[in-house]
């Protein structure tokens, strides 16, 4: 097996912010708006490096994307910034016809996703923003694992042309992706060789599937471990590659089992080469306030939600 | 004539329950909290008129809505202690399987709470239909809301501001709360608002201002005067000049403390500025 490291925990939303202050130095044409959270999306040094190409819009996220969407014309790179519920759901309109259906090259990037921001609470934990932004045509979607992987993304996503949804969370987690990725968008990345089981993760829910895989090698079973970071489009060839070797498959996120990776993995298997699959998702619920362990313990989230999984499909098959 | 010495007592000991609360979790937003304890305090236990048992439809008394929801943990304090669930229960804020969520919640079913908030600019809408159901139902009783100043900033609570004054919701009283400052900053700095008293005047709003936000007397005489000014046509905006984080001299007059707990020392050093009274949770 690979081995894997933790570096050093870290947030993927500092990965966000250094990345975007790289930005700054690099691409005279990227601008940043923030909606009252620089903070929270560490947007600060960008703004300081470069205060006339930060926009701080108030409490207003429905002007910021319309804003943002003006801003492309002019050949600006907009970069907005706020957390993933007011990121998606809270202007899911504006971002429908005057970003995505209008083409423009705005990169929509969300903090605090999932249940992991923890005591904040259901209002602020969006589990369902995945699916809203993979169901708009154009769209691409990208939730990166790690601070390294979310830093290089930051930063690929600039030269890509075109209406982005980045999403990262808040704690610090894992730092195991190396700091001088290649990030390819719509590239998966495979993680782990394995002929017994296929297990597809994103965002903080790959180092989980790493641990998974660890736990079920001791085990006897060997696990092909993927690394999704795009959602949308996916890659549908490292998929069906891996689960003609397998026959099986997890999919493992933070997110509502409904509109997840896990429903694009579906859609994929039961069209080109149906095959078991089990869901770690949440399960058409909304989140709850506590700590993010407790929250992804108490979801399924984890490693041995993952393990239980694996057993139950390599049972299916 | 209202008992100021017991309402003052019951200020403080809010006080208290708002630094342990955010103290304990290492989360919560104490600065917004402490600037409306005050009003809180004015508000159910002197100017609402409320029935013993809570129900969601809030038949017969006068209804609450909590639009900046972040302030819970004066919320949750101020119902305890009016009796809506025990204080013991402000030990579980922004626990696991707790009822007392991060911001406010229906689904946990806590008494006290119409209404989800937390994501800002949503709770004016909400009252104006809580409002006009009351007028369906011949019901006299007066809608209150609560709203922060940089949540004005949101878009929606305009479109709430003109379609109350332009269809006569003259029983519905919102305040805002005129603390200055909000994440990133003074409002002036993040997002100047400008003359809010002239903006919802223009709106068709009647509008008055509470210059000393965090005095008793003055939140209630000015309340007062508020609801006077109800069934005449118009919405009732009032305007509470509060200091944020009043009340623990290191956390006013600054952004600081809007999301951010106090630490065992600086928790201590605040709780002895505010001295027991009714008995701590
Ligand atoms: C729609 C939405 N956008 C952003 C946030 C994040 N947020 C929480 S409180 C806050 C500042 C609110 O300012 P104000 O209403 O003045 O409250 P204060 O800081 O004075 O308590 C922000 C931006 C949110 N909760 N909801
Ligand atoms: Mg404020």
């Amino acid at each position: 097996m690979k081995k894997y490291t933790d570096t050093g925990k870290k947030d993927t939303r500092s990965g966000f912010g250094d990345g975007l202050t790289e930005l700054g130095k690099k691409n005279k044409d990227v601008v940043a708006l923030c909606a009252d959270l620089t903070g929270s999306l560490k947007m600060d040094e960008f703004k300081e490096n470069n205060p006339e190409r930060f926009f701080q819009i108030g409490i207003a996220e429905a002007n910021m994307i319309g804003i943002a969407a003006g801003l492309t014309i002019g050949g600006k790179i907009p970069f907005t910034g706020t957390f993933a519920n007011f990121s998606t759901g809270r202007v899911y309109d504006q971002i429908r016809q005057s970003v995505a259906y209008s083409g423009k090259n705005v990169k929509i990037c969300a903090s605090h996703a999932g249940l992991t921001l923890g005591e904040d609470g259901a209002t602020h934990q969006i589990l369902e923003d995945i699916g809203l932004m993979k169901m708009l045509p154009g769209m691409t979607v990208i939730n990166t694992c790690d601070y390294n992987q979310t830093k290089a993304a930051t930063i690929a996503i600039a030269d890509y042309e075109g209406p982005v949804y980045l999403r990262f969370g808040r704690p610090k987690v894992a730092n195991f992706t190396s700091a001088d990725q290649n990030f390819q968008i719509g590239k998966a990345v495979q993680l782990q060789e394995g002929t017994d089981v296929t297990i597809i993760a994103t965002g903080h829910l790959v180092w989980e599937a790493l641990q998974a895989a660890e736990t079920l090698n001791e085990n006897g079973i060997t696990a092909d471990v993927i690394n999704i970071h795009t959602i949308k489009p996916l890659d549908d060839q490292a998929i069906l590659k891996s689960v003609k070797k397998t026959g099986c498959v997890v999919t493992a996120e933070e997110h509502n089992f409904l509109g997840g990776l896990g429903e694009s993995v579906a859609r994929l298997l039961s069209t080109q080469y149906p095959a078991p699959q089990e869901f770690i998702a949440t399960q058409d619920t909304f989140g709850e306030s506590g700590t993010p362990e407790q929250l992804m313990d108490k979801y399924g989230l984890n490693a041995s939600a993952i393990v239980s999984a694996v057993e139950k499909v390599i049972a299916r098959k | 004539m209202a008992d100021y010495k017991a309402l003052e007592d019951l200020v403080v000991q809010v006080r208290r329950d708002i630094l342990r609360q955010v103290h304990k979790v290492n989360s919560g937003h104490p600065g917004g909290s402490l600037g409306c304890t005050e009003f809180f305090v004015a508000l159910y236990n002197e100017l609402m008129e409320r029935n013993e048992n809570f129900t969601m439809d809030g038949f017969g008394e006068d209804l609450f809505f909590l639009s900046n929801g972040h302030i819970s943990p004066v919320f949750y304090s101020v119902l305890a202690r009016a009796g809506y669930f025990p204080v013991e229960e402000l030990n579980t804020f922004r626990l696991l399987n707790s009822r007392l969520q991060g911001h406010p919640t229906t689904h946990e079913g806590l008494p006290g709470v119409r209404i989800a908030s937390g994501s800002l600019g949503q709770g004016i809408s909400v009252s104006i239909g809580a409002a006009l159901a009351k007028k369906l139902n011949k019901d006299k009783h007066l809608i209150y809301t609560l709203c922060g100043d940089g949540e004005l900033q949101e878009g929606q609570n305009w479109e709430a501001i003109m379609y109350a004054a332009g269809n006569n919701v003259d029983n519905l009283i919102v305040t805002v709360d005129l603390n200055g400052q909000q994440i990133d900053g003074s409002t002036n700095n993040v997002l100047p608002m400008g003359n809010l008293k002239a903006k919802f005047e223009a709106f068709g709003w009647d509008v008055m201002d509470i210059e000393k936000g965090n005095d008793l007397k003055s939140i209630v005489d000015g309340m007062k005067k508020a609801k006077e000014k109800t069934g005449n046509g118009k919405p009732i905006c009032v305007l509470l000049h509060t200091v944020m984080g009043n009340g623990v001299d290191f956390m006013m007059h600054t952004h600081d403390w809007h999301g951010k707990a106090p630490n065992d020392e600086q928790l201590e050093n605040a709780l002895a500025q505010n001295p027991v009274t009714l008995g701590d949770y």
